[in-house]
């Protein structure tokens, strides 16, 4: 929730200054006027409280409820009824502390409109003021939330190359590359080729925010090929999109941790042979990514939950889109489905 | 020479191969993509030597290990970073981190032939009881017949040692590992399980009750049924880890 201006002291103490000037000139005007500084005071004290009161009021209300739609309205509403409860009330007040002075008495009844445009004035100015000071904050909230998805997108892809493609990955790779080269040096070749795309790719994505589909695709595509060059026949993969999806929009660098987590958990928790499949399609519009994989579910228990790649996907998306519900699993008859969902922007 | 290659991806075990060609007195026996092939080719051939990758499907290379009866000499290929391997560098024959040059293939057959066969065996031995203790997986593999059995920790309900083995008691049935009980006590969570017995080890979200059995010895009640004696270290050492 937003923090209250009267939360910072300096914003207070404005605000009581202000009121004791308004005070001190009220009282000033009517012991010109000739009303004497009992009732001169009396009356600049009653209706200053109120006024200072109801304003505070406002910013305290609009602290918990400020309308998205209607804005104007409601804060025009708002300070009509406030304005007309301080002058009735600040009379009633009036008439019953001071009640043998017939001048002033006609004076509070006539004066009842200059004061309803005083009231109003001040309430209006103190809507205009709390209004600019909350959305200033929720725009500051907001910014915060987006440094901070994206130095963990950052942080993030770090990790991915230092933990996840160093060690195994990337040193499989070269370790299989080293093989080829040997007996089949044209696929060694092409193998290196793919390797250094792929990098190049993921070097190149780190300075963007989001990207197509059509593009991660093609980069997870490089990906899904070394890997079935490391494992052989063991590895199938079978990527299937609809129509005209290639122009939805992805985070940068959010399917492959995904699909990565898959083929680990696929390849390292059965013997047999593994089929990824990774399905793209748009729901309401969402894009919709479901990956699946084959998994024991004996022992897939005993593995270590769903492992770095998956947390950390389903703690950007919600850095990104303030939402928890984007990355669902589920595990059906030996088949673990991961689903994620990426809302497109309008 | 017999040698048996254990590797799950294809490529590495053909470099291996290749690296091999110029050794006239190896015979390769064998093949193999997981730990379960490669236990059976053990086995079967009785290897000089093999050659096994850490990152396996199912049951990795140290459990893998941990099931061989008399286990062979062992060169560890893997990508493994440097940290994790250090731990075993003193007790296996070598290790070989992937992508590695034919030099350093030829230095570690250097290293194996230099050494004669029972030093050989005894640091793969002393290599399992490292490798075990700081590896512990979430998880303990065993033998159930000529199947391969994996327990997930939060299975096993207690520990009772037999001889030369530990009796794995799970809701499925009992198991056996050749292992002591030391060793079990050494490498499983000290927060999931207490010994509070010379021959018994527990799970502890099974503790149900402590009864006072007779002067200065209890029993401890599993919530499965299951009564077990607890000594008099065993006790301190439930009181602390309950809270008492």
């Amino acid at each position: 929730m937003a923090q209250s201006p009267f939360f910072t002291g300096k914003f207070t103490r404005v605000f009581i200054a202000w009121w004791l000037i308004w005070f001190a000139l009220q009282a000033l005007l009517l012991y010109w006027e000739g009303f004497g500084w009992r009732i001169a005071i009396i009356d600049s004290i009653v209706f200053n409280f109120f006024t200072a009161a109801a304003c505070w009021l406002v910013t305290f209300t609009f602290q918990f409820y400020l309308p998205r739609q209607e804005r104007f309205w409601y804060i025009l509403t708002l300070s009509i009824t406030l304005s007309l409860c301080i002058v009735f009330l600040s009379r009633w007040v009036l008439q019953l502390t001071v009640d043998d002075n017939i001048i002033y008495l006609t004076m509070l009844k006539n004066w009842l409109p200059i004061r309803f445009g005083i009231a109003l004035l001040m309430i209006g100015c103190m809507s205009m003021i709390s209004v600019l000071w909350y959305t200033f904050q929720d725009q500051q909230e907001t910014e915060n939330r987006r440094t901070t998805a994206q130095s963990l997108k950052k942080e993030a892809e770090l990790i991915a190359l230092r933990r996840q493609l160093q060690p195994h990955f990337l040193f499989n790779s070269l370790n299989s590359i080293s093989a080829l080269v040997g007996t089949k040096p044209e696929e060694a070749r092409k193998m290196i080729q793919q390797l250094s795309d792929f990098l190049r790719g993921t070097i190149k994505k780190e300075n963007e925010q989001s990207v197509l589909l059509s593009e991660e695709l093609m980069h997870l595509q490089l990906y899904l090929d070394i890997e079935k060059l490391r494992f052989g026949d063991r590895l199938n993969t079978i990527v299937t999109t609809g129509e005209d999806i290639g122009k939805m929009k992805l985070p940068a660098l959010i399917l492959q941790p995904v699909v990565e987590n898959a083929i680990k958990f696929g390849l390292y928790d059965t013997t047999e042979n593994v089929t990824i499949i990774i399905t793209c399609r748009i729901e309401n519009n969402n894009l919709s990514i479901t990956v699946s994989n084959p998994y024991d579910p004996e022992t897939a228990q005993s593995q270590k939950g769903e492992g770095f790649g998956l947390s950390s996907v389903k703690r950007r998306l919600y850095l990104l889109f303030a939402r928890t519900d984007l990355v669902e699993t589920q595990a059906l008859n030996k088949i673990f489905i991961t689903t994620i969902k990426i809302p497109q922007q309008i | 020479m017999k040698v048996v290659i254990i590797d799950d991806e294809p490529l590495a075990r053909m470099l291996v191969k290749e690296y091999l060609q110029v050794y006239p007195q190896v015979e390769i026996m064998e093949e193999c993509g997981d730990g379960f092939d490669g236990l059976k080719a053990i086995q079967k051939y009785q290897p000089d030597l093999i050659f096994l990758d850490i990152q396996m499907p199912k049951i990795n290379g140290f459990e893998m290990l941990e099931l061989v009866e008399n286990p062979p000499a062992v060169i560890f290929t893997t990508a493994f970073d440097e940290f994790a391997i250090k731990a075993f560098e003193t007790h296996a024959i070598d290790y070989l981190l992937k992508p590695f040059s034919k030099e350093r293939f030829d230095k570690a057959m250097q290293k194996y032939s230099l050494q004669n066969a029972t030093s050989n065996k005894v640091q793969t031995q002393s290599l399992l009881d490292t490798a075990s203790q700081s590896h512990s997986e979430h998880r303990v593999v065993v033998k159930d017949g000529v199947k391969i059995k994996i327990i997930p920790l939060q299975q096993i309900q207690y520990l009772e040692a037999a001889d030369d083995y530990v009796k794995i008691h799970t809701a499925e049935g009992i198991f056996l590992k050749k292992k002591t009980m030391q060793f079990f006590e050494n490498g499983l969570p000290a927060q999931q399980f207490v010994r509070i017995h010379r021959s018994y080890i527990v799970a502890v979200s099974l503790i149900n009750k402590i009864d006072h059995n007779e002067k200065d010895s209890y029993l401890l009640l599993l919530s499965t049924g299951t009564k077990l004696p607890v000594s008099k270290s065993g006790y301190i050492k439930l009181k602390e880890i309950l809270g008492l």
